[in-house]
């Protein structure tokens, strides 16, 4: 093992950030983040429609804001091929409707709350990415 | 009032996202790759978050309603069942191959790159395709 890129002071922070929105919508809305609920929920349900819509609205213009704001770069890098891309939009999308969350859902709201099932969740799907990266850098 | 806190939520979730780089999958990626050149940012972004939420959900753990609506509304399923592993598991998957979830895949829209739009697209196909798997 080898430690590379490590920005813990920024992670940190804006870990922070990510449970400081958590905590705005619990107090205040009484809901829990989980951006593949809200995300899929909007699409299938007419239920709480309109926050749904803003807070995807929010989470989509955050980066240009920040931008705009700080005037920094946001670097993204993106390698894998657009087939790749799909089979994973596929994966994840299927996948976090049938277990209920994705990261934030399980990974932060769930665990966040000590909900044993989000525990599972999380472990499973972090060992599994682990797994999947082993096996893509072998191949 | 509820709807300006939801847009505001996105928002800050959003930024966070972007300050801590989780917006950008080579960071993920770098997470998730234990075993070679490992980066960490990751669980530090998850200790940031939950040691600021998870004291407030147990504060509120007594209060009887939340400020701008009748009830606090989300699931309380304890079962640990085969949807679970079996769901977990196909997004685990799908999150090692490109890096992607679906907070970042959605806030990173904007910046505009074929490669987010094919796998939002493909993702709200998954949500779709996943309510063939109705078995328990």
């Amino acid at each position: 093992m080898n430690i590379v890129n490590f920005t813990p002071i920024t992670a940190f922070t804006g870990g922070l950030l990510i449970g400081l929105a958590v905590i705005l919508f619990f107090v205040f809305n009484g809901r829990l983040i989980g951006v593949s609920g809200i995300a899929s929920n909007f699409l299938t349900s007419k239920n709480n429609i309109m926050d749904n819509f803003l807070f995807l609205i929010g989470l989509i213009v955050a980066p240009i804001a920040y931008k705009l704001i700080t005037q920094k770069e946001i670097n993204i890098s993106i390698s894998s091929s657009l087939l790749l891309l799909a089979i994973a939009g596929l994966l994840v999308g299927a996948g976090t409707r049938i277990s209920g969350g994705c990261t934030s859902g399980h990974g932060i709201s769930g665990i966040g709350r000590f909900s044993l099932r989000s525990i599972v969740a999380t472990v499973t799907f972090m060992i599994v990415g682990i797994l999947t990266i082993l096996i893509k850098n072998i191949i | 009032m509820n709807r300006v806190v939801s847009l505001i939520s996105g928002i800050i979730f959003g930024v966070g996202l972007t300050v801590s780089q989780m917006i950008n999958p080579a960071k993920v990626l770098g997470f998730l790759n234990i075993f070679g050149d490992w980066d960490p940012s990751l669980a530090f972004v998850m200790i940031g978050a939950l040691i600021i939420s998870s004291p407030f959900f147990h504060l509120c753990k007594n209060n009887k309603k939340p400020i701008f609506a009748d009830n606090f509304s989300y699931s309380n399923n304890k079962e640990l069942n085969k949807r679970l592993i079996i769901g977990s598991s196909l997004f685990g998957a799908g999150w090692g191959l490109a890096g992607l979830c679906p907070g970042p895949a959605i806030a990173s829209l904007t910046l505009l790159n074929t490669s987010s739009v094919i796998f939002v697209i493909t993702m709200f196909v998954g949500f779709y395709l996943s309510d063939i798997y109705k078995e328990k």
